[in-house]
């Protein structure tokens, strides 16, 4: 068939990359990913619309056990059609972003870059269309190590290579579990597959197999407290991979713990309970953390994790509807997680091409730093802007939709709920809108801190725009965002019959209409507020060319700033928060008090520090006992071959003795 | 509409009773009920003198805040008339709406690049962002004593559920949400907006920039403000059936109280200390937790 030699030419003609001259290999990818894409968005959006059954494609089928089949149903479908949205976008922006790379880097690491770059993406596809067990994990090894090689594109820094290592051990910490709970299951029912599990949750308890699963996929999705790589890995990377990272690639776990929930019969309430509480930890921790980086690219990771928290909340509530057969929390809550996730890789990928632009500018992701960008790069201030208001959940973005209805979940479910439910549901509702408060906090300071106000470091001043081509790739997720929040009903409905599909529930729910009413009224709304805005702003353009204006410096109370470094910092804005917030972030400030005798002050430091308390328990203790263990098992290894002899010795006696006890 | 015409009415004469209100209490002769109409008139006149690190956020920032606060009382019912846009969980987007509002104010404030201006962002975001909880369980409260979750049929439903305890969630309420109002108006004991010294300052610190026609928007925007929440507690307080003519006359007299009560408190209140502040608005969140503490007792889920 077709199909089995696509299996072989396609890694063949990915190969191809390396054959390419240097300059046209970008081309040569976007070639590549364009073929493949019209391809799937064509088999997956047929399958969203219903025009299309469950599509299998058998791959490979040898003349011995079952072979490979790959398997687009609805959930795969709208995986696919996110993945090809950020990992083109991310593609295209890639081309301006790689640019200056271009003189000093030899045409191989280029090579290996795009190479990965293809496999991550088909990775991410096998990912989401293989059921088989093995065929599954080897897809997510692939989607581990290409994207481990994409992440240390700028090696020759050891911290970016450090990173990468340390990335690609919580890579297969996850992997692990995914493998064990796989093999219990295999262990059951003789069959590795995710189709095996229905069978499997029919007979046996769900939660252990479950959370073995959840745990696997959580690391990769960046659930707190299994984040600790992303912070990390995330600003390592180069721009156009953070967002394919943070858009897409860490979707795909939340994707395998939506393929693991399908099936669950038993236990409901206690997986959505767990979802719930990690979720809310994740989302509120996330934001809190976020809060008070000063490296953009690292407050852009710990807002994913925010994110990964939301979504998650949508699909604890969405269980917890399930668990209690209210289907419409179960429709709402697993719409609302599903849309927040197409309208997180959206505005994320925005973000961080956006602050990509900004480093690729002045060299650093220090926000201190910065400061008055948007005189130099207008274009991607406003989108930086637009992805800020896009993420904190504003109306009329897309943020919003998503937020809404995963907010109309809890607020409709509210009534019937018994005294249990009632708690959970208050308890996300507090954390949800301290979440949705905290982020307009964090993005405000973002956004104000390296686009507003005057220049903090003389790099600024000869910053200029981004080019043309990174600027279109943004420009066309921007409309998408805006499509998305102000023309939901056509957006919304499809998710929902893709949610009630999914989870088989009542149909009518949807038909009934209501939320496509809400849903216009939202977009009403949306319209008003722009046309009023343009109103009011014609008004004043007119008003104001009847007026005298006249330009000044800031007011200063009489003391104008005498450097621009007297302005307020990332630092400083958040550190009304930061005292507050002391207990979880463990915020520390390094500086000498002026003393009372001390008339002129000496020149003094002043530091500020906060700690993710989980990555030093969960990950540096760990690995620093680990490596001092090894360390003291290496003085065996002394380079003397009599010593070996005599290990080998010892080993054989021990084996001898052993099994003359019958022990092995 | 007509809750939204009578809003716009309201807001006429709402900065002027709390003004009057202060200066009958502090023994001053004080100016006249319309002078904050007269202020926004002189600053319309006036011509405007702009920084010169300011750019385009610093321009639309006021523009934005007074149009949301305008789309976000649309949003809004007068007893049984529905609001001109009414859907489910409309309180969502009215409290979104206004955090947009807030999010351009901060950023043009850390347009300006001084550090008062940022000192003021940075405390404004603090405070009006964990007051979000306090109207979301509020909110919750209503949408599980109702069962509904659209501000007019929440209001229309509130006394018709026939349950006699409805009174308690009118005092709740009502308390509250004169307390959201003080905190998103940046009024006392939060912020005080006549303290005469840029660091003690919140929000008047934020708009040090601002003239002419945007500082008009702003103050404008805050009017609004004030009746729209003045609107939202007249809902809670008078019943939907009464007669039509008694109930505008309501809506007037609560308006009015609820300045009068904002004019007293600031008075004879001192500020809270800067930072016993973010306590103080997360006990609101609490109050509404006990709010919603008697709903679960009274629908005999607790208890």
């Amino acid at each position: 068939m077709v199909n089995s030699t696509l299996f072989f030419i396609i890694p063949v003609l990915s190969l191809l990359v390396f054959a390419v001259p240097k300059h046209l290999k970008h081309y040569f990818t976007l070639l590549f990913l364009l073929a493949g894409m019209v391809l799937t968005t064509s088999w997956s959006t047929g399958i969203l619309a219903g025009s299309a059954g469950i599509r299998e494609i058998p791959l490979f089928s040898p003349s011995y056990g079952t072979g490979i089949t790959l398997v687009i149903d609805n959930l795969a479908a709208f995986f696919i059609l996110v993945i090809n949205i950020t990992v083109l976008t991310g593609l295209l922006y890639a081309r301006g972003y790689l640019a200056p790379y271009h003189q000093r880097m030899p045409s191989f690491r280029f090579s290996i870059h795009y190479f990965s770059y293809i496999w991550l993406w088909l990775s991410m596809l096998m990912v989401v269309m293989l059921r088989e067990g093995v065929a599954f994990l080897i897809a997510w090894e692939i989607m581990a190590l290409s994207s481990f090689f994409l992440v240390i594109f700028e090696a020759e820094e050891r911290n970016i290579l450090k990173t990468g290592i340390s990335y690609l051990i919580q890579m297969h910490i996850g992997m692990f579990f995914i493998l064990i709970a796989f093999l219990l299951v295999q262990k059951a029912t003789g069959s590795m597959s995710f189709d095996a599990l229905a069978g499997y949750f029919a007979v046996h308890r769900n939660l252990p197999v479950f959370l073995l699963f959840f745990t696997g996929f959580a690391i990769k999705a960046g659930f707190i407290p299994l984040h600790t790589w992303l912070p990390e890995a995330h600003p390592a990377a180069p721009s156009h991979v953070s967002g394919v990272m943070s858009g897409v690639m860490i979707k795909m776990g939340i994707y395998g713990i939506m393929r693991v929930l399908i099936p669950v019969q038993s236990d409901l309430f206690a997986c959505a309970a767990i979802i719930l509480v990690i979720s809310l930890l994740s989302g509120i921790l996330g934001v809190m953390m976020a809060l008070v980086q000063k490296d953009l690219k690292k407050l852009l990771a710990y807002s994913t994790i925010e994110n990964i928290g939301i979504t998650g909340i949508g699909i604890g509530l969405g269980m917890a509807g399930r668990a209690l057969d209210n289907h419409m929390l179960a429709l709402l809550g697993f719409s609302g997680g599903l849309l927040h996730l197409l309208n997180h890789s959206l505005f994320k990928s925005l973000l961080f091409f956006s602050s990509g632009s900004v480093y690729r500018a002045i060299h650093t992701r220090n926000m201190e730093r910065m400061g008055g960008l948007m005189k130099k790069m207008p274009h991607t201030a406003m989108l930086f802007l637009a992805g800020s208001l896009a993420i904190c959940g504003l109306p009329p973005f897309n943020g919003f939709i998503s937020e809404y209805l995963i907010y109309m979940g809890m607020f409709t479910s509210l009534p019937d709920a018994t005294l249990y439910q009632s708690i959970l549901i208050i308890g996300s509702l507090i954390g949800l809108s301290l979440i949705g408060g905290l982020a307009v906090f964090c993005f405000t300071r973002a956004f104000g801190i390296v686009f507003l106000g005057e220049a903090r470091s003389e790099t600024v001043n000869h910053a200029g725009e981004a080019t043309k081509g990174m600027l279109a790739p943004q420009l066309v997720i921007l409309v998408l965002i805006l499509f998305i929040g102000l023309a939901s009903p056509l957006v919304v409905k499809p998710v929902f019959k893709l949610a009630v599909s999914i989870w088989d529930l009542e149909s009518q729910l949807f038909i009934r209409g209501t939320f496509t009413y809400n849903l216009s009224q939202i977009s009403l709304a949306g319209g008003i507020f722009i046309v009023t805005l343009a109103a009011v702003l014609i008004w004043r353009s007119f008003h104001l060319s009847r007026r005298i204006t006249e330009t000044g410096p800031t007011w200063g109370c009489a003391y104008t700033a005498v450097t621009s470094r007297q302005q307020y910092t990332a630092t400083s804005f958040a550190s009304n928060y930061s005292d507050i917030a002391k207990p979880v972030l463990r915020t520390r400030v390094q500086t000498e008090i002026i003393g009372e005798s001390e008339i002129f002050p000496r020149k003094r430091k002043f530091e500020f520090h906060s700690e993710d308390i989980y990555k030093r328990k969960l990950v540096d203790r760990p690995a620093g006992f680990i490596s001092d263990l090894l360390k003291k098992i290496a003085m065996m290894q002394t380079g003397q071959i009599r010593h070996y002899i005599l290990y080998a010795f010892v080993f054989m006696l021990l084996v001898l003795l052993l099994s003359l006890f019958n022990i092995i | 509409m007509a809750g939204f015409l009578l809003i716009l009415v309201a807001a006429l004469f709402f900065p002027g009773v709390i003004l009057r209100t202060k200066s009958i209490a502090s023994g001053r002769k004080g100016p006249g009920i319309f002078q904050p109409l007269k202020d926004i008139a002189v600053m319309l006149r006036k011509g405007s003198v702009f920084s010169d690190t300011t750019g385009i956020i610093f321009r639309i920032a006021p523009s934005v805040a007074l149009v949301s606060v305008i789309v976000a009382m649309l949003l809004l019912p007068f007893a049984q008339y529905k609001a001109l846009i009414s859907f489910e969980g409309d309180f969502i987007f009215f409290a979104y709406l206004l955090a947009l509002g807030k999010f351009f104010m901060i950023i043009a404030a850390l347009d300006t690049g001084s550090s008062f201006q940022g000192m003021g962002a940075s405390r404004e975001a603090l405070y009006s962002m964990i007051v979000e909880p306090a109207f979301f369980v509020l909110m919750a409260t209503f949408a599980m004593f109702t069962g509904y979750t659209s501000f007019s049929v929440i209001f229309n439903h509130f006394y018709i559920t026939g349950n006699d305890y409805v009174f308690i969630y009118s005092v709740i309420g009502a308390y509250l949400f004169i307390q959201i109002a003080m905190i998103e108006n940046s009024r006392l004991p939060v912020d005080d907006p006549k303290t005469h010294l840029e660091l003690t300052m919140v929000h008047e610190v934020m708009i040090l920039d601002h003239s002419g026609f945007d500082k008009a928007l702003i103050h404008a925007g805050t009017y609004l403000k004030f009746a729209m929440y003045g609107s939202l507690i007249y809902n809670l307080i008078v019943p939907a059936g009464w007669n039509t003519p008694v109930k505008v006359l309501m809506f007037f007299i609560v308006q009015a109280l609820f300045a009068v009560v904002i004019g007293i408190t600031e008075s004879f209140r001192a500020r809270n200390k800067m930072n016993k502040n973010p306590k103080y608005i997360l006990t609101l969140t609490s109050v509404a937790l006990i709010a919603f503490m008697v709903i679960l007792i009274l629908t005999e889920k607790l208890i």
